[in-house]
């Protein structure tokens, strides 16, 4: 065992080495001096000049506040619709519809997003004929759509938590006299908090981060920054971009660092605590 | 089968109290599988009943129909005269301690005790005086604060016990309520779990398939299998009166053998089994017909053994010595016949140290008093 | 009024409902009814409405006629006035235009290569690294799936943009190997198949890695010991335990990066060849360039068809999963 050790821990270094070579390039770059991206040019680095390009930029910054509004309600959105799925497929057993209601929350996890975007603008446009509503394509339609994919995570990130939970827990609650709705907002709502939580980053990371949905679904005058970004970088590379990455890398490194950090802290305090509490019964 | 003595002496007297839960043809399908089938039962004010059973016979799914997570697919059942079984679990006069005593965990022992009570809308102040009173009860005043995992096993079962205890039910559910403790802690929690009841008059309903803690806890005791309630009955008439070849083997060990009945008289009864050399002799009657095929069932505490032949010409077995297991407080003697067949003796350590104890390999002398063996037809 | 329906004549159609209803409807009705319904209803419309709804009318365009409009696409069906009478026109010309244009089937054809090939790779690298996580010291391994979630949380664009720079003949790569002497002129990277196959590993690693991992971390180490015990080398222990032990990980990881590469559009567009398209390019130019959406619809419902099977593997996966834990 011990010999063969050297193959998966090389594989390992080498694989993180991989996801990582490109992001610090990114980061280095960001203080390059020069226009050409890819030459470092030692004697004017590092600069800030494009953290202030960027920064004074007011299609980047408007589009990144459009995405932040979108991404928030998305978030919002899914969670809610999400939970409740996950409620539904995990608490209610065998219902008429369970097995096209699990299919509808998985699909969209593997669902290219071409056709998950083409999808939803002809819906739109055929909502639009029939009923007026959404009058033209924007926010709104964005939302809609980001919120439909997003929640499929959601749904599995829920159900997971909601089938490694005992049950009795509810139970207890109903038998102290709680009604169902109390006890899923006293009981269930806040053991499946942390799984809420994570469910609610990762929706808004995913509307965040989307693109192709967005370009399908987006009006006029309704760019996201994905997708000021997708079209910024197609016509090539461009410094600023780097400074954008590294702001967020910073942001996205400084949250996870500290939420791990402070969730250890709580696991190393618990488990101080379990172990003090077992000696009482000695 | 056998005729009951008119008192049983050993038990705890019960009150006789009135008739409060009763359970009516009740079955539980889930699917093709039958859970708990066609069961009626009385349990009465005030009594600690144990449901009794080896897992899957149905006793939880039953104590689930109580409490109100599972509905009856037929039957009826009434708690103190009213027909509960349409009524959800939280408008029941009941309440339940989870095996896993399902403890909130985000919430203080202070906090989980008074869950219940706020369901019931009282004032602050009265939640207040009923938790910590409820929490002096069970000596967890100094806990209060502390959430579930700070707490010992033994605490979380208390806090369980106070959570369930604190909105004053008239009937009380404990699935398998000692089995997540030690052996030694579950001694003297049983006896705790008694001094409580008899002090604040609930009905406990006990769910365990553990016969020593239903032995310890229960005024009555019902043994269940495959669904089925097989036999009702205070702890010693399930011990030393069964009524059927499974309560008889489930509940302690017994060594069974089959027979013809010989002899049918009112005040004794005649067996002969072939694998005994000697005709059994049992001190009472039964109403059964001459020649039916009986089981005759003797506890391994029962036999005596001896080196010399006992005077009796009936009751009385010979054997050489195969297996003893030293289990300190006794011994287990397991006796081989001369047709293989292996009879289980077991016989109290009197003595700190004995040199003329019985030994392997020893030619050694069964018997037993005529009041021992107890017949059973099925 | 004679006609209408009063609350008085509700009664006994409600006693009716409540006859032949299913059994125990009133305790149904008490317990669980109200909530329970709103709980399932609420996503079962969305989803219905956002993503069952669409692929009906994406089914429906793609059997009309392109017309110069908007909406650019002729109606299924309409009401002939004159004679009376529904008019459904079926028009498979879409379909049959996939099917003989060369085009197309040379770009399915691509776009399933390249997420196979990429969908190996990801594996090959993916399988060592979740078994070394797996076989971590618990600090450890917190630390390294920490690593491999990381990148997860920031743009997925702009990392697959990072690779534009770093690929492109003046590009960090070329300009390290040349630095170094081994290389005399820059070797091509960008905009090749290699690129798009490196942008799909890098972008789809840790959806490889998770489910992999998971299974993996699942398995009791004393398995290994127990094989070694009766004799097995490292590698027949790998074989005959390991492997087909972590087979549910491997097709659930492959799934996860096969389908959604094949109709990959950021990656292609922003690596890829310039010659030969993916699929996820054609549907998006027909529908943007082209303003031709049957056709697009077509290309849609034929990529469908095409991860149909995967689809439907990946769900039954994804249930029994879910399904196993409860």
């Amino acid at each position: 065992m011990k010999s063969r050790g050297w193959f998966r821990h090389s594989v390992l270094a080498l694989g993180l080495a991989f996801l990582y070579l490109p992001i610090v390039s990114m980061i280095v770059f960001s203080f390059n001096n020069s226009r050409l991206v890819t030459v470092w040019d030692a004697a004017n680095s590092p600069t800030l000049k494009w953290y202030r390009l960027l920064l004074t930029n007011e299609q980047i910054l408007g589009a990144a506040w459009m995405s932040i509004k979108i991404a928030a309600m998305t978030a919002t959105g899914a969670v809610i619709l999400g939970t409740l799925a996950g409620l539904a497929l995990v608490r209610f057993g065998a219902f008429r519809g369970r097995a096209f209601l699990s299919g509808m929350t998985t699909a969209p996890l593997v669902m290219p997003e071409v056709i998950t975007g083409l999808s939803l603008l002809l819906l739109f446009v055929a909502l639009e004929q029939l009923t007026g509503w959404p009058q033209g394509r924007g926010m709104l339609t964005i939302t809609i759509a980001h919120v439909t994919f997003a929640m499929a995570y959601v749904t599995v990130v829920v159900q997971s938590r909601l089938t490694g939970f005992d049950e009795s827990l509810e139970e207890a609650a109903l038998d102290l006299g709680a009604r169902p709705a109390k006890v899923f907002l006293r009981i269930t709502l806040p053991l499946i908090l942390p799984a809420i939580v994570s469910g609610w980053l990762l929706a808004f990371t995913l509307s965040w981060d989307d693109v192709v949905i967005s370009q399908f679904v987006a009006g006029p005058g309704s760019s996201t920054l994905p997708m000021v970004v997708f079209s910024k970088v197609r016509l090539g590379v461009s410094p600023d971009i780097n400074a954008l990455a590294t702001i967020m890398v910073v942001i996205v490194a400084t949250g996870v660092l500290l939420s791990t950090w402070w969730m250890r802290r709580q696991e190393r305090r618990r488990a101080r605590e379990v172990q003090m509490a077992r000696r009482d019964d000695q | 089968m056998a005729d009951k003595p008119p008192e049983s002496t050993s038990q705890r007297a019960i009150e006789p109290g009135r008739e409060y839960v009763r359970i009516e043809n009740v079955s539980k399908r889930f699917g093709d599988f039958v859970a708990v089938d066609n069961v009626s039962l009385t349990i009465l004010k005030g009594e600690i009943f144990c449901l009794l059973g080896g897992s899957g016979c149905g006793k939880t799914t039953l104590l689930r129909m109580l409490a109100g997570f599972e509905t009856p697919t037929s039957g009826r059942i009434y708690i103190d005269g009213q027909d509960m079984s349409d009524t959800p679990p939280y408008a029941r006069p009941v309440n339940m301690m989870f095996q896993s005593y399902a403890l909130f965990p985000h919430m203080t022992v202070a906090k989980n005790v008074a869950f219940g009570l706020e369901q019931e809308r009282l004032s602050r102040p009265e939640i207040e005086r009923r938790v910590t009173e409820m929490l002096e009860i069970v000596r967890l005043g100094e806990l209060a604060q502390r959430k579930p995992h700070q707490l010992s096993g033994g605490q979380r079962q208390r806090v369980a016990l106070a959570r369930a205890l604190v909105k004053r039910p008239k009937l009380l559910l404990l699935d398998e309520p000692l089995g997540a403790l030690d052996k030694k802690l579950r001694e003297h929690t049983q006896f705790e779990l008694i001094n409580l009841q008899e002090r604040l008059g609930v009905t406990f309903i006990v769910v365990t398939h553990d016969q020593e803690e239903a032995m310890t806890l229960a005024s009555r005791i019902g043994v269940m299998d495959r669904g089925e309630i097989v036999q009702v009955g205070t702890p010693t008439d399930i011990y030393e009166y069964p009524t059927s070849k499974f309560v008889a083997d489930f509940i302690g060990s017994v060594n069974m053998f089959e027979g013809q009945l010989v002899e049918d008289e009112p005040d004794h009864v005649r067996i002969r089994c072939p694998e005994l050399a000697n005709t059994v002799y049992v001190d009472h009657g039964i109403s059964s017909a001459p020649g039916a095929t009986v089981w005759v069932a003797i506890r391994p505490e029962k036999i005596e053994l001896s080196r010399q032949r006992p005077p009796a010409t009936e009751n009385v077995q010979q054997g050489v010595v195969k297996e003893i297991a030293y289990m300190g407080d006794l011994s287990v003697y397991l006796v081989k016949l001369d047709n293989d067949r292996i009879v289980r003796v077991t016989l109290p350590n009197v003595e700190r140290h004995a040199d003329d104890r019985i030994s392997w390999d020893e030619t050694v002398w069964l018997s037993w008093h005529p009041t021992s063996p107890v017949v059973l037809a099925q | 009024m004679p006609g209408q329906l009063t609350p008085g004549r509700l009664g006994p159609l409600l006693s009716l409902l409540y006859r032949y209803g299913p059994p125990r409807w009133s305790h149904y009705v008490k317990t669980h009814w109200s909530g329970q319904r709103l709980v399932m209803a609420i996503p079962y419309l969305w989803l219905l409405l956002f993503f069952a709804v669409p692929f009906l009318i994406v089914l429906k365009i793609s059997f009309s006629e392109v017309r110069l409009a908007m909406p650019p696409y002729a109606p299924l069906w309409q009401w002939a006035e004159e004679a009376h009478r529904l008019v459904v026109s079926f028009n498979f010309s879409n379909y049959l235009f996939l099917l003989t244009d060369a085009l197309y089937v040379s770009t399915f054809l691509y776009s399933v290569k390249v997420a196979a090939i990429a969908t190996l790779f990801c594996l090959l690298l993916g399988y060592p690294m979740a078994y070394a996580i797996a076989r971590a010291t618990p600090t450890l391994r917190n630390l390294y799936l920490m690593l491999i979630i990381l990148p997860f949380w920031t743009s997925f664009l702009l990392r697959v943009y990072a690779w534009v720079g770093l690929l492109k003949a003046d590009g960090v790569i070329n300009n390290l190997l040349m630095g170094t002497g081994l290389l005399d002129a820059p070797l091509t990277l960008l905009y090749t198949d290699f690129a798009v196959y490196i942008g799909i590993v890098y972008s789809y690693l840790p959806f490889m890695i998770l489910p992999l991992y998971a299974n993996l971390e699942k398995h009791d180490p004393q398995l290994l010991e127990a094989a070694a015990d009766l004799g097995a080398h490292p590698l027949t222990s790998f074989l005959r335990i390991t492997w087909p032990l972590s087979r549910p990980g491997v097709i659930a990881g492959s799934l996860l990066v096969f389908i959604p590469a094949v109709g990959e559009f950021v990656i292609p567009s922003l690596l890829g060849r310039s010659d030969q398209l993916m699929i996820g390019r054609v549907l998006s130019d027909e529908f943007f360039a082209n303003r031709d959406w049957p056709v697009a619809s077509a290309v849609a419902i034929a990529m469908l068809l095409l991860l149909l099977v995967p689809i439907v593997l990946f769900q039954r996966f994804q249930s029994r999963e879910i399904g196993g834990r409860q």
